[in-house]
């Protein structure tokens, strides 16, 4: 199969999340990618859990590995000049540089988008940080747990009557890599036009924020602060995830319409109170929406998520189980689209790695190789990509070079 | 053209962005996501609706009937010019019409058509139903969401379909970067549940390779740490504020400047004070002393309002976020140093209206909001008069209900 990609050089400087996840899609469409870590200052994402059978070790983190398939990884001393020239000779060898540091990292190794225009004129370079590289607060450290709360997405989740439920793990980090990596095609692609290279300065907290846009212009123009409201939706009733048979076990259900409220009334056998007054209309199922998911309910316990999802869709009414991560590596529809590649990693096994969400008939992402262990390519980067010979590898490996 | 509903708005959105012409094409009358609110001033009217203004902004706008003998030809017509065909039909209902990829294609062997669909094309669930709340189900994210003694919560403002929009414009320029070196064009299939699963984040792994499956923590963490059950969203005074406490590298800095802070305020302890932050790890944090700590901490963010921690934590490079509301967000410095917001005029309203801008910038090629999002039928005489229509053709075909 061909690969769009085949021949783009990566030179990826990135660590922890949204760097290595927006050149992830890089890798996956076929782009050589040269993934460098410090050995002595690990990826935070090496050194947080899960971990293969639960026992830590940088090689074991599959947190750090979902995002990595598809890359060379080197280690390289970045603070130590020789690591530098090494730097600068694969960012001669790169189409595009990336970085994740806080703004002023790379300048201070004299990687900054000046310096390296120097080496390469047609570079492109994608920086990515918590707010962008300029601005008042651009140089505060955070992760994307701490954007979460920033971008107002922990005070959209949970229950009007209590704090917030802020959203599982770096929520925004999932956000910003689309945005990266189209404006990162489409600077390849201009490239490819004019020839000419640029600046590519991504801030998550933006990205973020485009992910709230509605909420944001009903305050700017109605002065409206919204607020989280659990699972109601002002515009579907029955709106909601309801217990089912077993162990914290969920369905969720979405009635729009009259007409599917007809169906979900009938799936669930038209019993005496669906026909009561107060649900016939919208607004009064609206108005007595708590005491028709407590009905609901003593409905959907009865049955397992499951069924409670197949007999609504085949009502069709929109339902679906609440998957817990068990759930997921047996849903049959991901099974089907090949969700997970499944690759060799040397130290965890085989490994599902999540593929990409867009299959492209012509020129799919494609499984090649596993996350890199750490500093599992320097050597064949070093010797076969950059072309350095034998006895001044071994010399730089004595300095330190590589750690 | 983008003949998508509020499934795939984000897609269009994103390359008219990057500079494409978009045409939204709509039913004769409008598209029912017209319909999603809040709307503008709290007028519900399908010209007023923030959610379409938010996501259509950069696209021109005309209506067609493609179940129409006319409006399939005239579909054809555009499709033959088209670089991309966006569409989120139910799977078959492009084909049933005779305008699925194998006609598009011969009638334009370049076109990409990219359809994003809840759970792609083919397979178990295609043709399941699905809105926001189903797919954040079903992707694994909003079992980890809410308080564990309430059922998993969604996110307030509806998410899935963005993320799956967004992925779908990654993707789009995957296949876009390769038809322009190759010629070819090629079809797009986009899963909604796959696209959203991007937001679990390390939570998969946690099963695959420690048998565990996470649950919803509420204001506590889960996942990210070996350890104690930590709370990282605390209250202070006027709000909330995102303060996970990280051990190693990572948290010394902001651990150190805190406990100095809280000491110079009196409400450190001898504990606080006696902690040795270099060494400090909460992997190795027992429940009784994160208890104790807990206890310190709280006391002290109800001293403050979220502004005052933020902007101390700001001077001293602590890590402490505040939990934003739109309200925050809208008078954000940062963003406001950054030139984040648009002003995008909408004459019939007699308004300019702020919107969230560009994610990302592009140095060469900046992004931003040339025009508002279109009114139904806006652009159907400069559109179809670039296609060859005289104005008598034009009015038949809107007497027909075709445009």
């Amino acid at each position: 199969m061909p690969k769009v990609l085949e021949g783009v050089k990566v030179a990826d400087f990135t660590w922890v999340m949204v760097g290595p996840m927006s050149i992830r899609y890089l890798a996956d469409y076929g782009a050589t990618v040269v993934h460098v870590e410090s050995a002595t200052h690990v990826d935070l994402l090496r050194t947080t859990p899960p971990y293969k059978n639960g026992v830590t070790g940088a090689d074991r983190a599959g947190y750090f590995g979902q995002y990595n398939a598809n890359k060379y990884g080197i280690t390289l001393n970045l603070n130590h000049p020789k690591g530098v020239d090494v730097a600068k000779k694969l960012i001669a060898w790169a189409d595009v540089v990336a970085e994740s540091f806080t703004p002023g990292t790379m300048e201070k190794w004299g990687l900054g988008y000046e310096e390296i225009k120097k080496i390469k004129p047609d570079i492109i370079m994608y920086r990515t940080c918590m707010q962008g590289e300029t601005g008042p607060h651009c140089h505060l450290p955070g992760t994307g747990v701490n954007l979460v709360g920033l971008t107002g997405f922990a005070h959209l989740c949970g229950w009007p009557d209590r704090d917030p439920a802020q959203p599982y793990g770096p929520y925004t980090d999932s956000i910003a890599p689309r945005f990266g990596v189209a404006a990162l095609i489409a600077a390849l692609d201009y490239r490819r036009r004019t020839g000419k290279g640029q600046l590519l300065d991504m801030s998550q907290f933006e990205a973020g924020v485009s992910f709230i846009a509605p909420t944001m212009l009903d305050y700017f123009v109605n002065h409206r602060v919204a607020d989280r409201m659990g699972n109601h939706c002002p515009y579907a009733v029955p709106h909601n995830a309801y217990r089912c048979r077993g162990q914290d076990r969920w369905c969720t259900i979405a009635v729009f319409s009259d007409e599917e409220w007809q169906s979900f009334c009938q799936v669930i056998g038209n019993p005496l109170w669906s026909r009561e007054p107060k649900f016939a209309t919208f607004l009064s199922r609206e108005e007595n929406e708590d005491e028709l998911d407590k009905l609901i309910e003593e409905w959907t316990i009865t049955h397992t998520a499951e069924e409670v999802m197949n007999l609504m869709q085949e009502g069709e009414v929109a339902a679906g189980v609440v998957e817990t991560i068990q759930d997921l590596y047996q849903d049959p529809q991901l099974k089907h689209r090949n969700h997970f590649w499944v690759i060799n990693h040397r130290e965890m096994g085989p490994f599902s790695y999540f593929g990409q969400a867009c299959k492209l008939s012509r020129t799919p992402a494609q499984p090649r190789m596993p996350s890199p262990c750490l500093g599992e390519h320097t050597e064949h980067v070093c010797r076969e990509i950059l072309g350095m010979p034998e006895p001044e590898f071994d010399q730089l490996l004595i300095e330190g070079v590589f750690e | 053209m983008d003949l998508t509903d509020d499934k795939g708005f984000l897609c269009g959105r994103i390359l008219g962005d990057l500079g494409a012409d978009v045409i939204k094409v709509e039913l004769p009358g409008g598209d029912p996501s017209r319909r999603i609110g809040p709307f503008y001033k709290d007028i519900p009217d399908p010209e007023k609706s923030l959610y379409w203004f938010a996501y259509n902004a950069n696209k021109r706008g005309i209506t067609l009937n493609i179940e129409s003998e006319d409006g399939k030809e005239i579909f054809k017509k555009l499709a033959k010019k088209a670089h991309f065909v966006i569409e989120s039909y139910p799977p078959g209902y492009m084909d049933s019409l005779a305008l699925g990829y194998s006609s598009l294609s011969q009638i334009n062997p370049a076109i990409i058509l990219t359809s994003i669909t809840p759970f792609g094309q083919t397979g178990p669930y295609a043709g399941y139903k699905a809105s926001d709340i189903v797919e954040m189900g079903m992707c694994g994210l909003m079992y980890l969401c809410g308080d564990p003694d309430r059922p998993p919560v969604r996110i307030s403002c509806p998410q899935a379909y963005l993320h799956a929009g967004a992925d779908a414009a990654v993707g789009t320029m995957m296949a876009h970067y390769y038809r322009e070196m190759n010629g070819q064009g090629q079809r797009v299939d986009v899963s909604i549940q796959e696209a959203v699963y991007m937001g679990t984040m390390n939570a998969p792994p946690f099963w695959e390779l420690e048998q565990r499956i996470l649950k919803r923590a509420g204001v506590r963490r889960t996942g990210l740490t070996a350890g104690v059950l930590q709370r990282q969203v605390w209250v202070c005074k006027d709000g909330n504020v995102n303060m996970p406490v990280y051990g190693g590298e990572v948290g010394i800095k902001t651990n150190r400047a805190l406990a100095r802070w809280m000491d110079d305020e009196g409400m450190a302890d001898d504990f606080l004070r006696g902690i040795d932050w270099d060494n400090f790890d909460m992997a190795r944090v027992d429940q009784k002393t994160w208890d104790h700590m807990e206890r310190l901490l709280e006391r002290f963010f109800l001293n403050h309002t979220k502004e005052e921690l933020y902007n101390k934590g700001l001077s001293l490079g602590a890590m402490i976020y505040p939990v934003s509301t739109p309200k925050d967000i809208a008078e954000s410095p940062q963003l406001e140093a950054r030139k984040y917001w648009e002003q995008v005029e909408h004459p019939e309203l007699g308004e300019t209206i702020t919107y969230p801008g560009a994610a990302v910038k592009a140095s060469l090629t900046p992004m931003r909001i040339r025009k508002r999002a279109p009114l139904i039928g806006e652009h159907n005489q400069q559109v179809y008069k670039e296609l060859g229509f005289s104005e008598e053709e034009l009015i038949t075909l809107k007497r027909g209900g075709i445009i």
